[in-house]
């Protein structure tokens, strides 16, 4: 039902929807995701994992205390990517420039959560499951919001994970699928059975799975002749192979990619500046393929990572472990920018890390509220300030 | 791997079964649905072996048909091993190399030692996945399992496989012995002080995660502390430690703080082991590790007022977990027909279970403890400190993938040196099996080819030991726990008939 329908069932005429301001209308438009409408709008997580270093890629180069904190492994003023007066980007995230140039790239800074964990494992699994740093729950943050807000059954899937065996946020309950390329995907997809449903519990829940795997690949194809060039390396490939995905005709609500790697405790700066350009290269490809599907508009990319990394450079030329952290969004309406709080280094806490400006969840909330019209607080537990960084 | 047959002790057991499990406290009598004494039947004994043994031969299944209930679970209490048989990683009781040590190392050489451990980590694994295939007391394993995913550390954070080693060694030793002599020796077990914080903590500033844990998970289960608690009980584990050059626990008096601490309604100047007596006196503590127990082995709900009367005995007992075992192995519930296949198998189950049910012969697990990883039961790493949580959430779209093609190219030999490609590029791929295929080294890799086409398994001599009226309905309930969701098309036999019943879905279920 589109959204002027439903608001004549109600009996709103043209005349009364005037009366509305923007804001106000918000709660009329959920009715169109109880269609499934809003999910037409495609998420794409893109997970830094091993923990990027922030600091090292929005750089506060006018800050001195950078400079102090890093004076080996520091990035030199002359050679950042200039934001504005005080904030630049690494120099391989050139790529990146001409989205910044047009208003497509939106920065946020000081991303992060109280009382923060510092183990990979304990602290991605919080990102993933949107819990606070002493709550363990089971199911994704993702898994949780479609559980409340279903995608419709006509969608290949939920989620497709590309190249990474664990479903992250989307683990239990959606229908997600992983693969690393399609077409070993559809090849494997032949071992599984068609859906079904059993009193048995542990059974039925098989026979769904079997039945998410069998509806995803007879959704799926691995043909979709791009003329945009994608780069070599996995990467790349993962980002090809996202593309495949949204190339298939029957949708799927959200891609996460992954991007290994960033955990530099030793020798960051080369590795950082191969993973980073990796990055901008593919973001470049994935603007341009999805510019063909004429699909870039409604396309919303978020990185994320478990952490960020420490201020203080160790002794290795790398970093270690850290808390608040910087994160880019992408996409054809987001509006271009620096949001959040540029990193506050004298106020290091105990460990020497970052306080956060920005809570993790409030990403999560402007996707669910602000890019999808779903409620956020009931997947994420309590409200979280949506952040106004999207056109829509 | 020839042995794969349970050591067969003869004799009833039933009057050593009664004296040890006399009635205690008032729980009301439980009328048997079943006649004592009567042969259990190849039904039930398929049961029992599938959930408490990695499934058992045909053989093993004939055998246990034969004995009452009583008498089938007493045969598998019985002989049951504390120490494996598979000689340990030859680094097993090696000093570790202290963290001040590692620190130190150039780039280079922290390198050379980091790949070092993580093939450490590899060998460790396998190392006990050769034991679970091998061993003649798989309800050992299982049990070591079991409190592995209990009593959780990871190797993600301890990161030296030696004490990861001493932890499974030390519980494996009480596996089937006492629960509270397994929680005191836990405690205090270095890989444990490593993982939940317990190493550094300290007079004035004492970490509180050990002592939060032992509370929620490893005893009494939320709801049966305070906040309160957590925080004193954390002034009473200060001190143990772990010296840092040799791995070794350590008690550091100085740490300690000897104050006044009140705990669970009781007041003394406690430490550790005190404080781990007073959580062993509460009724909750007997119930929560009965209930664990009743979700492994019996059904994902467990039966309150059965719960209660098992946990009674068992904290009768002293908790001795075999007192537990038995209540709980010839327990009706456990043969119910509402039970019957609602558990799902646990990557191990699956592996191990396939590979020791057909007789396989692996003389290098290695393949294994990786395809285990690929399953999701990455064993030393589960995935925080709740571990596993298991059931449905074992089977995921990429978990029953990886798992139908488990069983499809087990079943097909001449493919292994296929499928050995493949998880090593998948492995890489993903970053994953956590980097091991890039980090098993040109050595490692082809020792993995090596034993994935050293594997061999013999369909007919399996078959021929497979018997009933109709040779298809006995092969399917031979493999499945209950009839399958697709029916073999007719005439379907021999290897094709395995491999078909093998990708069934009711094949994930025990």
């Amino acid at each position: 039902m589109k959204r002027r329908d439903f608001l004549q069932a109600l009996g709103f005429g043209g005349f009364a929807l005037s009366t509305f301001n923007g804001a106000s209308l918000a709660w009329a438009k959920a009715p169109a995701t109880a269609d499934g409408a809003a999910y037409r709008n495609l998420l794409v997580l893109v997970e830094l994992k091993g923990g990027n270093d922030g600091l090292n890629t929005v750089v506060p180069y006018a800050d001195p205390e950078y400079y102090n904190l890093r004076p080996k492994i520091g990035v030199k003023r002359d050679d950042v990517l200039q934001l504005d007066y005080r904030t630049g980007l690494h120099p391989a995230l050139q790529p990146l420039m001409p989205l910044w140039a047009n208003r497509e790239l939106a920065v946020v800074s000081g991303v992060g959560y109280p009382e923060p964990n510092l183990s990979h494992f304990r602290s991605i699994e919080i990102w993933d499951t949107a819990s606070a740093s002493n709550q363990f729950l089971e199911q994704g943050w993702l898994a949780r919001a479609f559980d409340l807000h279903p995608v419709p059954k006509s969608f290949a899937a939920d989620g497709v994970i590309v190249g990474s065996s664990d479903l992250g946020p989307l683990t239990g309950g959606t229908r997600a699928v992983s693969l690393a390329n399609t077409e070993q995907f559809l090849r494997q997809a032949r071992l599984a059975g068609p859906s079904g449903s059993s009193k048995n519990r542990a059974l039925d829940h098989i026979l769904k799975v079997e039945g998410d795997i069998t509806q995803a690949a007879g959704n799926l194809n691995a043909d979709y002749a791009f003329k945009t060039e994608f780069p070599n390396g996995e990467f790349g490939n993962a980002v090809k192979t996202a593309s495949q995905v949204i190339a298939s005709q029957a949708g799927v609500a959200v891609v996460r990619i992954t991007l290994n790697g960033f955990d530099t405790h030793h020798a960051q700066p080369g590795t950082q500046a191969n993973l980073l350009k990796q990055f901008a290269e593919g973001m470049v490809a994935m603007r341009s393929a999805l510019t063909e599907l004429n699909r870039w508009n409604s396309t919303l990319v978020l990185t994320y990572a478990e952490f960020g990394r420490r201020p203080k450079e160790n002794l290795s030329n790398g970093t270690d472990h850290g808390t608040a952290n910087a994160h880019f969004v992408l996409g054809g309406r987001v509006k271009g920018g620096l949001y959040g709080q540029p990193p506050q280094l004298t106020r290091l806490d105990g460990n020497g890390n970052l306080p956060f400006a920005v809570d993790f969840r409030s990403l999560y909330a402007t996707a669910l509220e602000k890019w999808w019209n779903v409620a956020s607080n009931d997947a994420l537990g309590a409200k979280f300030q949506a952040l106004d960084l999207l056109k829509v | 791997m020839p042995t794969m047959t349970m050591t067969l002790c003869a004799g009833s057991a039933l009057a050593l079964l009664v004296a040890v499990a006399a009635p205690v406290q008032a729980a009301a009598p439980v009328t048997p649905a079943y006649a004592v004494d009567a042969p259990m039947g190849a039904a039930e004994a398929r049961i029992l072996l599938n959930r408490t043994s990695f499934g058992g031969t045909e053989q093993e299944v004939a055998e246990f048909a034969q004995l009452s209930r009583a008498a089938a679970v007493d045969r598998l209490l019985r002989g049951t091993l504390s120490v494996a048989r598979t000689a340990p990683p030859a680094w097993a009781d090696n000093p570790i190399t202290p963290p001040r040590e590692i620190r130190a190392m150039d780039p280079e050489r922290r390198k050379d030692y980091i790949r070092g451990e993580i093939m450490r980590g590899v060998e460790l694994r396998t190392w006990w996945v050769s034991e679970m295939l091998t061993t003649t007391s798989p309800l050992t394993e299982k049990m070591t399992l079991f409190w592995h995913n209990t009593f959780v550390s990871s190797q993600q954070k301890v990161k030296y496989s030696q004490l990861m080693y001493r932890q499974n060694v030390l519980l494996r030793k009480n596996a089937l012995g006492n629960y509270g002599t397994l929680l005191h020796a836990v405690s205090r077990d270095p890989a444990m002080l490593i993982y939940l914080d317990s190493a550094n903590s300290r007079k004035g500033t004492p970490n509180e995660n050990y002592a939060r844990e032992v509370m929620e998970l490893f005893s009494l289960g939320e709801g049966h502390y305070s906040e309160q608690d957590i925080k004193e009980a954390a002034r009473a584990f200060t001190g143990w430690s772990v010296e840092p050059q040799t791995g070794d626990y350590k008690w550091r008096p100085f740490f300690h703080d000897d104050g006044v601490k009140t705990v669970l309604g009781q007041t003394s100047n406690f430490d550790g082991d005190a404080v781990l007596d007073v959580i062993l006196a509460q009724p909750a503590c007997a119930e929560y590790i009965v209930a664990r127990m009743w979700r492994e082995f019996v059904s994902p709900e467990p039966d309150p007022a059965e719960v209660r009367r098992i946990a009674a005995e068992f904290r009768a007992s002293r908790y001795d977990i075999k007192t537990a075992l038995r209540a709980i192995l010839t327990s009706n519930a456990m043969y119910a027909p509402e039970n019957r296949a609602n558990l799902i198998k646990s990557p191990v189950d699956l592996v191990v279970g396939t590979l020791r049910q057909f007789q396989f012969t692996v003389p290098d697990a290695l393949p294994f403890a990786l395809n285990l990883a690929q399953l999701g039961q990455n064993l030393m790493s589960p995935p925080n400190v709740k571990g596993w949580p298991g059931g449905e959430a074992w089977i995921n779209s990429t978990t029953l993938l990886a798992r139908k093609q488990f069983a499809e190219r087990v079943f097909r030999l001449e493919e292994m040196p296929q499928m050995a490609r493949n998880i090593m590029a998948e492995g890489r791929q993903q970053g994953g099996v956590k980097g091991a295929g890039r980090a098993l080294g040109e050595a490692g890799r082809e020792r993995f080819v090596t034993a994935l086409s050293e594997i061999r398994f013999d369909p007919n001599a399996w078959l021929s030991q497979v018997k009933g009226p109709d040779p298809t309905r006995a092969v399917e309930v031979a493999m499945l726990a209950i009839p399958p969701v697709t029916a073999p098309a007719p005439g379907t036999q021999g290897i094709a008939l395995i491999r078909a019943l093998a990708l069934d879905p009711t094949y994930q279920l025990k």
